[in-house]
């Protein structure tokens, strides 16, 4: 018996199948900033600064986002949390010294944990759709942020406001950049590891089988919003360092902003597909679109435009691909 | 378990009986307030959202959802208020045309491209407000104006007490209501709604159906647009901002379901009603503006909540 010879398909290493998307999302983040550098050629450290301080608030906002979405739910509160955090701290750190500022954002953090735990228990006692749920509940959250500080105000110390705005290791890696890596590999990295991480994503893809599995399915949803109530302070406290007051509607922009970020990084809204890395690149590509359109003398006015257009034609791409690999 | 019974087949009853309470609840605060006049400020306030909600009935039956529909109703006014001098025609057309336009794309992402409604949706809002910020910039050379026949659309009264906009809003109401049930169109949103692979199996081209839906949408939100603008008489690039959530919310509480094929515009219109007077509620009872926010939250949380309890089966 002679085997002929078969065209052996060509098949990416396991590496790139997997991970496709976000290495895609890097390589579009790194030909991005070398457009930028083509068409700015004085981009330099204090650029690059800027770039982390705009983005670290928004990848907050997508990573809170992407623990929700991956497990199969929606976090509408996001933005109005991040407000809340960022008035409350910005409102009790005013006049305070670095070591009372970092308790109080130790503090805020437990707070923001207790809210996302709030806004999860709703969404599994009440059986009312999570999207609902956390819709009523953006205006209750923007209207606790409204309570706590009427108007932008409030303060924080330099010390505490440096710990985004500075450079300390070196002047090409900005503090904010380094803060977001931290808190990325301090909160989501053991946990994605963990048998809650596993949990997360299986009842992301598939309810009935994590349950049937044995999967505990509303205590990981509870849980789920509570870590992005984690993140979403963690933003929130990003805020007021970055911008060193608290301004009750500062977080308006991040709830739709988180959302379109993390499609563009890779996260289905379908839930359990998706990873962290990907977001996070999405968050800089998506803050630097405006800064190049400034450089390149063009209407800022645009960049919505364009950012529109990015995500729209992001999510075509993304379902045609699904499409072809899946004939429906 | 009659009375339950009664009310999971009839669940507009309940919602009316809601909306009863609520206009109870007023006359109790402030004795005396609840006048003809009071009913024709309410429907002028419930007419745009009204309509604007009737669009995200349609696309929520399908089991979608749609994020631009207070951009597109803003782009619209903003389109026909800025083109005003051009004749009344010209700049009505141009607004319902731009409503039209984004629910084309809108629908061709979603029904032949496969992207998530949300961020299709999404997307297209920034577009639209982005799309409308540049267009006032370098585009509109003179200031916007409502026409006149515009404003009697939106605000003004015939007989007495009969807001103009309700001889609108009527109409539509009874062609969704009615389509709905009695269209093949209209059964077909269900049927998608409940299971889009078996209409696909079953022979339907699900693809256009949602195409036309979502394009409706476009359609009923530039309506709503040039209703608010002349309720309002102005046009700005804020007009219909804050409407998105609501018109959520009406669907919501009038009992469309985001998960399967259930619903009527019927409910929509009362859960339309329901929030506009808990809106005068929330004003007469002179709360600051965090408290009113809270409130309104809460209680949208809690209608949510007792009508998912009433009407499921367990």
């Amino acid at each position: 018996m002679v085997v002929g010879r078969v065209a052996i398909p060509f098949v990416p290493p396991r590496l790139v199948r997997r991970h496709g998307w976000t290495i895609g999302v890097y390589a579009l983040l790194l030909a991005s900033l070398i457009f930028t550098v083509a068409i700015h050629p004085t981009y330099g450290a204090f650029d690059i600064k800027s770039l982390a301080l705009g983005a670290l608030p928004l990848a907050l906002a997508a990573a809170a986002q992407t623990v929700v979405v991956l497990s199969g739910g929606i976090d509408l509160t996001v933005g109005p949390l991040m407000a809340v955090t960022n008035v409350l701290a910005a409102r009790a750190m005013l006049h305070s010294n670095f070591r009372d500022a970092l308790l109080i954002a130790v503090l805020v953090l437990i707070l923001g944990c207790a809210a996302g735990a709030f806004n999860g228990s709703i969404v599994v006692f009440s059986r009312v759709p999570d999207i609902v749920v956390t819709l009523a509940m953006s205006f209750v959250w923007g209207g606790v942020a409204l309570l706590i500080l009427e108007k932008p105000g409030g303060g924080a110390p330099l010390d505490f406001q440096n710990l985004a705005q500075e450079a300390t290791l070196s002047p090409w890696v900005p503090n904010a950049l380094v803060l977001l890596i931290v808190v990325v590999a301090a909160v989501w990295m053991p946990l994605r590891g963990s048998r809650l991480g596993l949990a997360l994503y299986a009842i992301g893809s598939d309810r009935t089988a994590a349950h049937a599995s044995g999967v505990n399915v509303p205590l990981v949803r509870i849980l789920a919003y509570t870590l992005s109530g984690v993140f979403a302070a963690i933003g929130g406290l990003a805020l007021t360092m970055t911008t060193g007051i608290g301004s009750p509607l500062s977080g308006s922009f991040y709830t739709l902003s988180g959302v379109a970020t993390i499609v563009l990084g890779g996260v289905s809204l379908a839930g359990g597909k998706g990873g962290m890395l990907g977001p996070m690149a999405a968050a800089f590509i998506l803050t630097l679109i405006p800064a190049d359109l400034i450089f390149l003398g063009i209407d800022p006015n645009y960049g919505q435009v364009i950012q529109g257009i990015v995500i729209v034609l992001v999510v075509m791409v993304g379902g045609l691909a699904a499409l072809r690999r899946k004939p429906a | 378990m009659t009375v339950r019974r009664y009310f999971q087949e009839h669940p507009i009853v309940v919602l009316s009986l809601l909306l009863l309470l609520l206009v109870g609840v007023l006359e109790a605060i402030r004795p005396g307030a609840v006048t003809p006049n009071w009913f024709r400020t309410t429907v002028l306030f419930a007419a745009p959202l009204g309509i604007l909600a009737a669009g995200q009935t349609l696309v929520m039956l399908t089991g979608g959802i749609d994020l631009s529909v207070a951009n597109v109703a803003t782009a619209a006014a903003y389109i026909m208020a800025s083109n005003a001098r051009h004749g009344d025609l010209q700049a009505v057309l141009l607004g319902l045309a731009v409503g039209v336009a984004v629910g084309l794309v809108n629908g061709l992402g979603i029904a032949v491209f496969q992207a998530q409604p949300l961020i299709m949706t999404l997307g297209m809002a920034l577009v639209v407000t982005g799309g409308l910020t540049v267009y006032s910039q370098f585009a509109v050379t003179s200031v916007p104006s409502v026409p006149g026949f515009i404003h009697t659309l939106g605000a003004g009264t015939v007989l007495g007490f009969v807001p103009v906009s309700l001889l609108l809003w009527a109409p539509i109401a009874v062609i969704i209501v009615v389509g709905l049930r009695r269209t093949g169109f209209g059964r077909l949103l269900y049927a998608i709604g409940d299971n889009a692979a078996a209409c696909r199996l079953a022979g339907v081209r699900v693809w256009q159906v949602r195409l036309v839906n979502y394009t409706l949408c476009g359609l009923l939100s530039a309506i709503a647009g040039l209703v608010l603008a002349g309720t309002i008489n102005t046009a700005d690039l804020g007009l219909a901002n804050t409407f998105l959530l609501p018109t959520v919310a009406a669907v919501v509480i009038g009992g469309t379901s985001i998960f399967s094929g259930s619903g009527n515009y019927s409910g929509t219109i009362i859960g339309a009603m329901i929030l506009t007077v808990l809106n005068s509620v929330l004003t007469l009872l002179d709360a600051p503006e965090p408290i009113k926010q809270i409130l309104y939250g809460a209680i949208i949380l809690l209608l949510a909540t007792a009508y998912t309890r009433v009407l499921s089966d367990t």
